[in-house]
């Protein structure tokens, strides 16, 4: 096969992978696009099996059947809830996979001084910077969501002094090879050496701003993809690693926005360490006091309500409470309560993670709300049900400056009638920031396990 | 520089260009499928993994390393469209029941 035909049929795919991006913009398509694109990628691995440079088809095909078998079954087993970890991982693999064929090619190319140019060469660098990172940090973001390593951000003293001078020497190595420099040892150091600046690097980063790194490094697998495109001088690679590049890019920077913080800020700011000058500053608050309820007071509300809101955190994925969130409010459906589900953008441990739960548990998609839309809905709203929520519906980001979160968009629940808050217990959320939201005169508790006190709701509505 | 180069820059700027545009018309809804999406997109780097494996006089070490690459990158391509398409399947539109 000629290179213009293999370019021409790679085509094929790159319109693929466009079209399914394209087809995500509506949940109708979605999945159609989605279905395209994975034939796009079929298209390039025939094609790519067709090449003439390609003769040892049995290595790949047992490459291929081993990893598939794997991606397969974790893919199939994986619980929603488990998602974000899973990401991370297959995000990984493609990091690495990147980071290893830049290693090959060096290997391959480099025995005759002076043959490998210097484009070539750069690429080779800038793939096994990038990818090795991406394959570490993402194996260390899918550790601790999985909790195999605790998620609380870990930190040592001169931790960002020993990380800026890991990667000087990283960096030294790579402009080196790009150089032309050919030594077999200086792409081991690249890879070594990148791969403890991916661990160290997101080590300090707690689990709640997993999602931001996930993101992100989501885009640096597709750079390492690009960069591997520039050196096999394929245009497959870098289209669609741009692509994936761009799009990891857009969703890590909208993350920033939706918590009012930079991306700096995420990354080495180490958020438990703004936590401890709060509190203080909004003391006239905490002079209330919080009102806790029964199953039954709250049943009665929700069952005698012509509009109830769902507001779900973290706390429903944790309790695994998603279907009996949608038992209880198909059952207030069938009361004629008018129900939805207002979303935040950054609740959960993913962007649009909660939208993902509540699709696995049957709720109709255009009963998720974004958060713009919810908010016009709350002041006609007669019962807000905060579910595992906490940070996101915290008033003191709109009106306490002191508040490490203030600034950051949240739902107003409290514009609505009435509040109920499902919670554990009083406990602070994960930046142990006060929530004066719970001493609002407007607020009753509901305390216990989401999935307990969500089930004893459905119960008593049932019993009204 | 060669001509080569600066055909693969154009195409490389072109399609940051095309991919901030299609991604900011996905909505928040989706941003979940949109992040696994293009992680089985960029499991693309297959095509890299099959040339270095596929090659045919090559030492222990390129062997070993391809191997694992198409492993890895095959592990990414399949979890990756799987993954997404259970989540896609179960974004459902019903048609809201009449209220009795």
């Amino acid at each position: 096969m000629s290179t213009e035909v293999r370019n021409l049929l790679y085509l094929i795919t790159i319109v693929a992978f466009i079209l399914a991006l394209r087809f995500l913009s509506s949940p109708a398509t979605a999945r159609r696009g989605n279905q395209i694109g994975a034939a796009g990628m079929l298209v390039a691995i025939v094609v790519t099996f067709l090449q003439n440079e390609v003769v040892s088809y049995w290595e790949i095909a047992v490459g291929m059947v081993v990893g598939g078998a794997f991606g397969a079954v974790a893919a199939r087993k994986v619980r929603m809830t488990a998602m974000p970890q899973m990401v991370a991982l297959f995000n990984g693999v493609g990091g690495g996979a990147a980071a290893l064929i830049s290693l090959a090619e060096f290997h391959i190319r480099a025995p005759d001084p002076g043959t490998l140019k210097t484009d070539i060469s750069a690429s080779i660098m800038l793939s096994a910077i990038i990818g090795s990172i991406s394959f570490a940090g993402s194996m260390i973001a899918f550790a601790k969501l999985q909790e195999l390593i605790r998620g609380r951000p870990i930190v040592y003293p001169l931790q960002q002094a020993t990380n800026a001078l890991l990667f000087a020497a990283v960096l030294a190595a790579g402009i080196a090879i790009a150089a032309g420099a050919e030594q077999q040892w200086l792409i081991w150091t690249l890879l070594g050496g990148s791969a403890l600046f991916g661990v160290l690097f997101v080590l300090p980063i707690g689990g709640a701003d997993m999602p931001v790194v996930i993101s992100l490094l989501n885009a640096f697998t597709g750079l390492a993809t690009a960069a591997t495109g520039f050196e096999l001088e394929n245009n497959v690679l870098i289209v669609s690693g741009m692509l994936v590049g761009a799009s990891g890019t857009l969703l890590t920077v909208k993350m920033g926005q939706a918590m009012n913080r930079s991306i700096a800020n995420v990354l080495f700011g180490a958020f438990g360490q703004l936590a401890p000058s709060v509190g203080a500053t909004d003391a006239g608050a905490t002079d209330g006091h919080v009102r806790s309820a029964s199953a039954d007071d709250v049943a009665v509300m929700l069952a005698y309500a012509n509009k109830v809101v769902f507001v779900p955190g973290y706390g429903m994925a944790v309790a695994q409470a998603q279907h009996d969130v949608h038992s209880l409010a198909a059952l207030l459906e069938s009361r004629g309560v008018e129900v939805s589900y207002a979303i935040h953008p950054v609740a959960g441990r993913m962007p649009g993670h909660m939208n993902v739960l509540l699709a696995e548990a049957n709720v109709p998609y255009p009963q998720l709300k974004e958060m713009d839309e919810a908010n016009a809905e709350f002041p006609r709203t007669d019962v807000a049900l905060v579910i595992g929520a906490n940070d996101v519906v915290n008033p003191d980001a709109r009106s306490n400056t002191g508040s490490p979160i203030y600034g950051m968009p949240i739902l107003n629940v409290d514009s609505a009638q009435q509040v109920v808050v499902l919670k554990r217990s009083m406990n602070p959320g994960f930046a142990g920031i006060e929530n004066p939201l719970f001493l609002n005169p407007k607020t009753v508790m509901l305390f216990g396990d989401a999935k307990e006190s969500v089930d004893k709701l459905t119960a008593a509505v049932k019993s009204l | 520089m060669s001509a080569q180069l600066v055909t693969e820059l154009t195409i490389l700027v072109l399609a940051i260009f095309l991919g901030f545009e299609v991604i900011s018309k996905v909505p928040t809804l989706l941003h979940t499928p949109l992040m696994s999406g293009t992680n089985a997109i960029h499991g693309i780097v297959i095509v890299g993994a099959m040339l270095v494996a596929g090659l045919g006089h090559k030492d222990t070490l390129t062997t070993i390393v391809g191997l694992i690459a198409v492993v890895l990158a095959s592990a990414n391509v399949v979890g990756g469209f799987v993954v997404t398409d259970r989540m896609l399947e179960m974004f459902k539109k019903r048609e809201k029941k009449p209220v009795p």
